[in-house]
């Protein structure tokens, strides 16, 4: 094998989930579940509209979110044909569906906070957990800015996305990718996602869905761009995605610092305290 | 206010196309269905707050007992000593017990991750904790007085480490009230340390050895509500949720207890043993207050998406206004 071979095989992969053209039939959700023969999570009737899974977690490896927009100006419609204009007059209510997924970030912070060293990071440069070693400690679940990873409550140890690190070690694609009708997910190498996602971006706002964006795609972004990353149709909280996240081990080095100062503070308040005390003795 | 994913309409109160229905007019900020943006830690708070209260005073405990030590307040430096092995041990029996698998708590020391705090914390404790056991061991026995005088010195440099770092632990989280404090919050941790330790010398310690314990409960009074204040003054936004709600309540009740507990311990500790004894039981009150307040506030800052969201987007507005 050639060295640039060996360079395409460790290529970093990732998803571009391109909202547009998800018809939330929830297909991905369930090959992830089948795939990976992850545990029933509850069967509960949540009240919002067609997602009755509610958010990723330790046992939905996929999300496929459900909004339903009033709009003033109509509902959109994509331009699926050549002359097709974007919007159609008559409509008061549009739906956005998108299949939400762990972000397999570029600094990922539940990696970095995990003491065990139980999560890693794999030759595909995704984020996998090693369910062998992790002890349940949870650090990684408030550390994660996405919300993405969580503890099953009978067993204690977190589980998330693989990004089906056995698939790809087979040269598959992940599950919901290859289910997803729709290629609404698409998996590749990620440069080749991010350049067809920003042809893809251009090619809506120039039919017209001047609202069309991408999220996590940009590499100086506050987790360094994420391996996963979406287009949307209206700002990433909408969707229930934090508008600007940041991994939090960023402000680390201020965070050791403050600690380090504040232990002095700690030992010059008791030698104060005794100096104090001594003073008193004397006098 | 949370608005459900639905209300995404861009104009304030426009009527619709048929005129029938007013729009939704835009709430502050969206959210998905008012469901939080990131998972709170499932941690139990008797297990971490605790952890931290435990952590705190065994930690400033070891720095007592070492200046104890070193001026001949055997007694309360004895008592020290064994109270920081107590609350070490009870810490780690409290870190290990909310593991989701407690059998496997050795992986903590697999490998050696500067990033985590928690995997910081776990080799410090397994350093501070045998120094900890000797300092206690030979002061208990009178054996190996060497040893344990260099124990105790081990001890006492560890221990505002012990103290601080977990400040840090919570910090490095996407809780939104514990990140955004994260300049302030080991302050606020070392000053509440040093309450609880001096609270459990002036419990345990003779009226004529608690000079010293009186002294630093004022420093740590004064010092808490120093950081405290800074914090709030921070935060704006998610500072409500250190006011609010079951947080709120609680860090009242721990400046209150820890402010009565240095007061009392200044005007009456020096007199009157009961009176030392009172305080120093408000001060050690006080000090688990205010952790299990810190670890409410940031439940709360993670179950309200606003806390997440508001603050984000208008980072987010900013750079784009520059
Ligand atoms: S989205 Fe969360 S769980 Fe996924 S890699 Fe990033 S920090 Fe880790």
């Amino acid at each position: 094998m050639s060295e640039d071979r060996a360079a395409t095989a460790e290529e970093r992969v990732g998803f571009f989930t391109d909202t547009s053209v998800c018809i939330g039939c929830k297909a991905c959700e369930v090959a992830c579940k089948e795939w990976n023969a992850i545990p029933e999570d509850g069967l509960e009737l949540t009240g919002m509209s067609y997602d009755n899974t509610g958010d990723l977690g330790a046992s939905t490896w996929r999300h496929v979110a459900f909004i339903e927009q009033p709009r003033a100006d109509g509902r959109t419609q994509l331009p699926l044909l050549e002359g097709q204009s974007a919007k159609t007059p008559d409509g008061e209510m549009r739906w956005l569906m998108s299949s939400d997924v762990c972000k397999h970030c570029t600094h990922a912070a539940c990696l970095d906070v995990c003491p065990t060293g139980s999560l890693f990071r794999t030759e595909f440069g995704t984020v996998v957990v090693q369910e062998d070693i992790c002890n349940g400690c949870g650090y990684c679940v408030p550390a994660c800015p996405y919300g993405v990873i969580e503890q099953r409550p009978v067993d204690g140890r977190a589980f998330k996305c693989t990004m089906c690190y056995d698939r790809l070690g087979a040269g598959q694609e992940p599950a919901c990718a290859k289910a997803c009708p729709t290629d609404s997910i698409q998996f590749g190498p990620l440069d080749e996602l991010r350049e067809r996602a920003a042809l893809r971006v251009d090619q809506l706002r120039e039919g017209g869905v001047t609202e069309a964006r991408l999220y996590g795609e940009d590499p100086d972004d506050g987790v360094g761009g994420d391996g996963a990353f979406f287009l949307l149709l209206d700002e990433p909280e909408v969707y229930g995605l934090p508008p600007d996240p940041v991994v939090t081990t960023r402000d680390l080095p201020t965070m050791w610092k403050h600690a380090g100062a504040a232990a002095l503070s700690l030992v010059g308040g008791i030698a104060l305290a005794f100096a104090a005390a001594a003073g008193r003795g004397r006098a | 206010m949370t608005s459900a994913g639905s209300s995404t309409p861009r104009r304030h109160g426009r009527r619709g196309r048929r005129g029938e229905q007013l729009m939704v007019p835009r709430a502050e900020f969206d959210s998905y269905y008012g469901r939080p943006v990131i998972k709170a830690p499932s941690w139990e708070p008797r297990d971490i707050a605790g952890y931290f209260f435990l952590g705190g005073l065994a930690g400033a405990g070891s720095v007592l007992a070492a200046g104890a030590h070193a001026t001949g307040r055997s007694t309360t430096a004895t008592a020290m000593k064994i109270s920081s092995l107590t609350a070490v041990s009870l810490s780690a029996a409290a870190l290990i017990h909310d593991l989701g698998r407690p059998d496997r708590f050795v992986n903590m020391l697999r490998v050696f991750k500067p990033t985590s705090p928690m995997s910081v914390g776990s080799w410090l404790l397994s350093l501070y904790g045998p120094a900890a056991g000797a300092a206690a061991a030979s002061a208990v026995t009178g054996r190996l007085p060497r040893l344990g005088a260099t124990a105790t010195g081990a001890a006492a440099l560890l221990g505002p480490a012990v103290a601080s770092y977990t400040a840090v632990l919570a910090a490095d989280t996407a809780v939104p009230a514990w990140h955004d404090a994260h300049r302030e919050l080991p302050y606020l941790f070392t000053a509440s340390a040093t309450a609880a330790a001096s609270g459990m010398a002036l419990v345990l310690g003779p009226r004529s050895e608690n000079s010293p314990a009186r002294h630093a409960a004022a420093v740590a009074a004064v010092g808490e509500i120093a950081a405290h204040r800074a914090l709030e003054r921070r935060l704006g936004l998610v500072g409500e949720t250190y006011r609010d709600g079951r947080a709120g309540t609680l860090l009242r009740a721990a400046r209150a207890l820890t402010f009565g507990g240095a007061l009392g311990a200044t005007l009456l500790g020096g007199r009157h043993r009961a009176a030392a004894a009172a305080s120093g039981l408000a001060l050690l009150a006080g000090s688990a207050f205010t952790r299990f307040g810190v670890f409410a506030a940031g439940i709360a800052s993670a179950e309200d998406p606003k806390y997440t969201v508001r603050p984000q987007r208008e980072r987010l507005e900013e750079r784009r206004r520059t």
